[in-house]
């Protein structure tokens, strides 16, 4: 218990720092969004106007670095994550909102599924060598080295395009409104399956490689031949004994996936224009737009704690060793 | 003598295949009797560890054996091969008639499950239909036979000490009461006052008990202690095997002699302490002939030519003894 409020502490302290950063590196970007949005208006907008711009989106410069990051904290507690340049004036806590579920569940979804079928052809390939699993070897690492971009690009022109059952861009039909009804599901469904089987392919490969090898490495101990020795049935050796043991470093792998779903996607969803949080990333960064891009990194961030964390737990769980006693 | 319980004939075991195998071990030919400690010494490399993943059927590959019969002698029934049982009647074989005690202490266990897992699993995989509190009971029983306390039980191997590990893992061998208990150099990795405690136990359990000991070392001093006859390994053959107060008597083989004037004695008058000069034979190329000839002090004519059999010696004491050495060619040949 006590090793467990360590952990957090330690995130809770990673999170504030992170936090802290978030709030300086657009900063000191140079440029404005202010003058992005002048433009925008081109000259539309009175000298008032502008300073009130300004003093809305935190960048009064009569405040001081420190009262503006007194506010961004406030704020931050709030739920409050400002307004969106871009999306001028929707606040970017919707903006996120709105993008997070499409990555959450084509991505979210893809990553438990390449995890648990990589996992499982894996320990298949590590304890029967030279089956026909290892002839897929070859295959699914030649997928995962390809870029995926390109890997997405070459889906699209070969299999997407008007007359195709794959739509080839965005996460639902242009002529629908998102409500859960039996109209806009399918068309969701049918909409992610292009870029989650790319994901699927691209990603599938390191599974199978880094379980297949622990599983090699675990077949030689000694306690696997004791296995062998007592009599025990191939199938509670090979589960039991070989894959529970060679499962530990792919637990921690699973748990930092996890933690890049949310931001690791950005290729995934521009190259498919999909509705995400990598796409509004995307958009973000064009217009200069701080308070989404810091949104979007504060998600991300969090994320990537949560998934260490749910990391450290699970492999509490799972491996003795690492429990303190007391 | 009493009767047998396991009997090897001939058995070869080879790694890899082909022209470029290996023979790790070559036409042995060793019998253990019921009740008794067979004490299996030899080098590094000589091939008693094979020899016992061989007749066990444990080989990972590359290992295939490649010849002989390993006749096991159940208490009731007919004599049957354990390389011919198909791989259901070998799971049922294993432990619940031979149980093995393995080299590493600290690594023979599971380090994510619990003892009292690893002790039941191996209950229920031999008697599904054992109440899950009569497992766990017998689980305890064992545990407290080997001098550890219950409350163990819950413990994960990394709780314990080398020594309480390798305890555990005696009490594992026994939980099925088999007739047969090899022991692959189950105290290496243990100070010596810990491999005498265990060992003593193991003794006693096995007078208390009644199975025979299959006990592979390279320790020869232990086994003069501990085992009934003595069998010696050198470049994958038995080259002399006999009583054990024989073989320290009156060693045949010069390789058994060399082991033996290897290690000092407690008692009697001091002797100068020899080593055996040159090295393990390369079991890839192994020197034509008695494969000991190029280290053997006393080598003369036949020795690299032609190979010794194991055989009866014409010494006055021969009986009840074998040795594979041109110096006592054989007037019987074992096997």
């Amino acid at each position: 218990m006590k090793y467990f409020l360590q952990r957090i502490a330690f995130y809770l302290f990673t999170a504030w720092a992170a936090i802290t950063l978030n709030f300086f590196i657009p900063r000191m970007v140079p440029g404005d969004p202010v003058q992005s949005l002048i433009t925008k208006y081109q000259g539309q907008l009175s000298t008032k106007s502008i300073q009130s711009l300004y003093v809305l989106f935190g960048l009064d410069k009569d405040e001081g670095l420190w009262s503006q990051y007194i506010d961004y904290w406030k704020q931050l507690f709030h739920g409050d994550l400002g307004l969106s340049f871009t999306f001028f004036p929707t606040p970017v806590s919707t903006v996120i909102g709105q993008a997070l579920p499409w990555t959450l569940l084509l991505v979210g979804i893809t990553t438990v599924i390449s995890f648990l079928l990589g996992t499982g052809l894996g320990v298949l390939a590590g304890w029967r060598r030279g089956s026909w699993v290892d002839g897929l070897l070859p295959v699914t690492t030649f997928f995962s080295s390809v870029p995926y971009f390109w890997l997405g690009i070459i889906a699209i022109y070969l299999l997407a395009g008007p007359d195709s059952f794959f739509p080839s861009s965005g996460g639902f039909d242009s002529g629908l409104v998102p409500a859960w009804d039996q109209y806009f599901i399918p068309s969701a469904i049918k909409h992610s399956l292009l870029p989650a089987l790319t994901i699927l392919i691209s990603s599938v490969s390191g599974w199978i490689l880094s379980m297949r090898n622990m599983m090699v490495t675990v077949s030689s101990e000694d306690y696997i031949t004791v296995a062998h020795a007592k009599g025990l049935p191939e199938r509670r050796v090979a589960v039991s004994y070989a894959a529970r043991n060679a499962l530990l470093p792919n637990i921690s792998g699973f748990a930092l996936a996890l933690g890049f779903i949310v931001g690791g996607t950005l290729l995934v969803e521009i190259v498919f224009s999909y509705p995400g949080l990598g796409y509004t990333l995307l958009q973000g960064l064009g217009a200069k737009d701080y308070p989404l891009m810091q949104g979007v990194f504060l998600v991300i961030t969090i994320s990537v704690l949560v998934a260490n964390l749910l990391a450290d737990i699970a492999y509490l769980l799972l491996d003795p060793r690492t429990r303190k006693e007391g | 003598m009493a009767e047998p319980v396991l009997e090897i004939r001939n058995l070869n075991v080879d790694y890899g295949l082909g022209d470029r195998a290996v023979h790790a071990v070559r036409d042995v030919n060793l019998t253990l009797h019921r009740g008794e400690v067979l004490g299996l010494a030899g080098e590094s490399g000589s091939g008693k560890s094979t020899l016992a993943y061989g007749m066990t059927r444990l080989l990972a590959p590359p290992g295939v054996i490649t010849g002989g019969e390993v006749v096991y002698h159940p208490q009731q029934g007919p004599a049957y091969d354990v390389l011919g049982l198909t791989d259901r009647q070998l799971r049922a074989w294993r432990w619940a008639e031979t149980a093995i005690v393995f080299q590493g202490a600290m690594n023979s266990l599971n380090p994510v499950h619990k003892i009292s897992t690893q002790l039941t699993d191996v209950l229920k995989a031999h008697d599904p239909k054992m109440s899950e509190h009569s497992r766990s009971a017998r689980a305890r029983e064992m545990l407290k036979l080997v001098g550890i306390s219950a409350d163990r039980m819950d413990a994960y191997p990394h709780q314990l000490s080398g020594g309480m590990r390798q305890r555990v893992m005696i009490g594992m061998a026994l939980i099925l009461q088999p007739q047969v208990v090899i022991m692959d150099e189950p105290t290496t990795a243990l100070d010596v006052v810990m491999q005498r405690q265990i060992l003593g136990q193991l003794i006693e359990l096995r007078e208390r008990l009644g199975f025979s000991v299959i006990f592979i070392t390279h320790d020869l001093s232990l086994l003069v202690e501990f085992s009934n006859r003595i069998a010696i390994m050198y470049g994958g053959r038995i080259v002399e095997e006999a009583p054990a107060a024989t073989i320290y008597r009156d060693a045949l083989h010069p390789y058994s002699k060399g082991l033996l004037s290897s290690f000092p004695a407690l008692r009697g008058p001091k002797r100068e302490l020899a080593g055996i000069p040159g090295s393990p034979p390369d079991l890839a190329g192994m020197p034509a002939g008695c494969s000991f000839h190029p280290r053997c002090p006393k080598a003369f004519e036949p020795c690299n030519s032609a190979i010794p059999v194991l055989g009866r010696p014409d010494t006055p004491d021969g009986a009840g003894r074998s040795v594979a050495c041109w110096l006592h060619p054989a007037e019987q040949p074992v096997g």
